[in-house]
Order: structure tokens, then sequence, then C-alpha cells
């Protein structure tokens, strides 16, 4: 299984997240913002850090990156995409997922171990996990904190789209602690926290955050044998 | 040259974590006058000649895709301005 992972003038978790795609018993494939083609991967990941143009709004002139045009003509295709943190950003301002992310709420850039739950498990980037289970990853923003109106919240809500919730203490001001959320297929995923830095017991707080990607390659070879 | 202005606003429904941080900083110099801040974004976008009606209708278009998210922010105004000589 090929996986994307796109780097944006300013990405910095790119290659922790290929690091990640290659543990998980997947072949990373570098993407270039530049480049108006995906290379024919089967999946695509947005790391984290930062986009080309974040003085505007984080992701606004991003997500006019020539290679976010067939990024959203595929993801709109069922392509799975899974966008951390600032990939978060690119895809809702991208429109791929509702809502947007703001400043902090108490203004600082926040670090820390997050414990989460895992709320959806029927992405193929969470089968992995067990509904309601608890994971510890890390988390690094400055602009997390996601935010959306009322209505959008409800509907989030009641098609079990809100993926991952933040337990414990809610490190951004997000609305109703909402740390990632997908599109209504669910095969577009967006998360705040950073599961490509907790892939094993060494650099991070355990290995909880691999399973996201575990997750995808587990879903291929099913979809896979059933085919 | 002719300039239109486009303000935005963040939404009254959002948090404006910049906004409170200057309506603190306010506070703490003595304005205690100002009851709150909210804090937005002023883009200046230039052109040869007069403004003319297409200049004023692409920069509302631009103003809706771009210059803010319509999801947290309001384009509050798209104006033409008079430029002062000199600059």
């Amino acid at each position: 299984m090929r996986v994307g992972v796109v780097t944006f003038p300013g990405s910095l978790d790119d290659r922790d997240a290929a690091r990640a795609v290659r543990a998980a018993g997947a072949d990373p494939v570098p993407l270039w913002h530049g480049d108006d083609d995906l290379r024919g991967v089967d999946a695509v990941v947005l790391p984290g850090g930062f986009s080309y143009g974040d003085y505007l709004r984080c992701g606004a002139i991003a997500r006019f990156a020539p290679v976010m045009e067939p990024l959203v003509r595929a993801a709109e295709g069922g392509l799975p995409v899974l966008g951390i943190c600032n990939g978060f950003q690119v895809l809702c301002e991208a429109h791929l997922l509702p809502g947007a992310l703001i400043r902090n709420d108490s203004r600082l850039f926040v670090c820390t171990d997050q414990r989460l739950r895992v709320e959806r498990v029927d992405t193929p980037w969470t089968t992995g996990f067990t509904a309601g289970e608890e994971i510890v990853v890390p988390l690094k923003n400055g602009e997390g904190g996601y935010v959306a109106d009322e209505r959008t919240l409800d509907q989030l809500e009641d098609e079990g789209r809100v993926v991952v919730r933040y337990v414990g203490s809610n490190p951004n001001g997000s609305y109703r602690d909402i740390a990632g959320v997908s599109n209504a297929r669910g095969n577009v995923v967006g998360l705040m926290p950073h599961p490509e830095h907790a892939i094993d017991d060494v650099f991070g707080p355990g290995a909880a955050g691999l399973r996201f990607f575990t997750s995808l390659v587990g879903a291929a070879l099913e979809q896979a044998v059933s085919a | 040259m002719g300039r239109v202005v486009v303000d935005v606003m963040p939404k009254p429904e959002i948090l404006d974590p910049q906004g409170k941080a200057v309506a603190a900083a306010l506070a703490r110099l003595g304005y205690g006058q100002f009851t709150g801040v909210r804090q937005g974004k002023r883009f200046e976008l230039e052109v040869d000649g007069e403004v003319t009606d297409e200049h004023l209708a692409a920069a509302r278009d631009a103003a809706a895709t771009l210059l803010s998210n319509p999801v947290i922010e309001d384009v509050v105004r798209v104006a033409a301005e008079q430029v002062r000589a000199g600059r």
C-alpha cells in the first residue's frame, strides 16, 4: 500500500508521518505541494507544521496549492485522507471538513501529552480502536481551537462524526472538546493531536498513535480480501 | 491608482482570543472604559485607474473565497477608497 505524505513549505512533521506509515507496514510516498499529481497513492496524509500562507489564516493559502486540486477530487471520490494539525487546518479551509481552527483560548502555544477518547471507529483511520477507548498522544499547537456554528456541531454529533475528543482537559478551547472530525463518508479525518509522534515507547508516550496508520493498512487488506 | 478596502471581522459568536488579549492589556494600561475588543483584518487591494463596479465585484468574490473564512469571519465592508496623493 502506498501512502502519500504532502510537504508544504513549513511542514515539519512530514518525516515523522512517513516514518509512521512505514512502521505500519505501508510505503510512504513523498508528495510536493507544488505538484498537481498524487502519483497513484492509495491514501494521503497531510502532516503538521506550518503551511505557506499561514499569514492569512492557517491553511488558507495552502488549500489552493496545486496538489490540493487532485487531492480534493480524490477525497470526494473516497480516497482515505488524514490531516494532522496543520493538515487538519488545510482540510477545513479546503471545505473537505466542516468548521475551522482558531487561536487557542489560552493564547499560548500548548505542548503536552494529551488524553483522548476515540469515538468513531468506522473510518479507515480508526478501525483499529474500540469505541470509547482512551489513548494518550502528543499535542502541540497555537491555533488548535476547533470551532463551528451550533447547527454544524449538532449535525456532527448526530451523525457520529466526532472522531476523537479531549478527555481530562481541553487544551485549546475547542468547542465540545472536539479533537478530530470526519467528513460524512468517513474517509477524510482531521486530527489536532499528533498520532505520528506516538508510534513506539521510545520516542513518545506509548504507541497508541500507530494504530491510526495500522487501521488504514488493515482496512485496505480487509477490502482486498473481500473483493 | 485606485484602492478597494476589504474589512473582515471574526463572527460575534466565535471566540476572539486576540481581541480578549488586547482588551486585557487596555484595562491594565488604564483604559478601563472599553468593555470589549474584537480584532479583525483590513485588506487594501490596489488597481490601475479608478475603481470600477467590476473591481468591486471581484473584490467581493475574493473576500468570500480567500480573504475570509465564512465559518469564523464576516466580510463587513468592501468599498472603494480615495487614495491620497503621494502614496
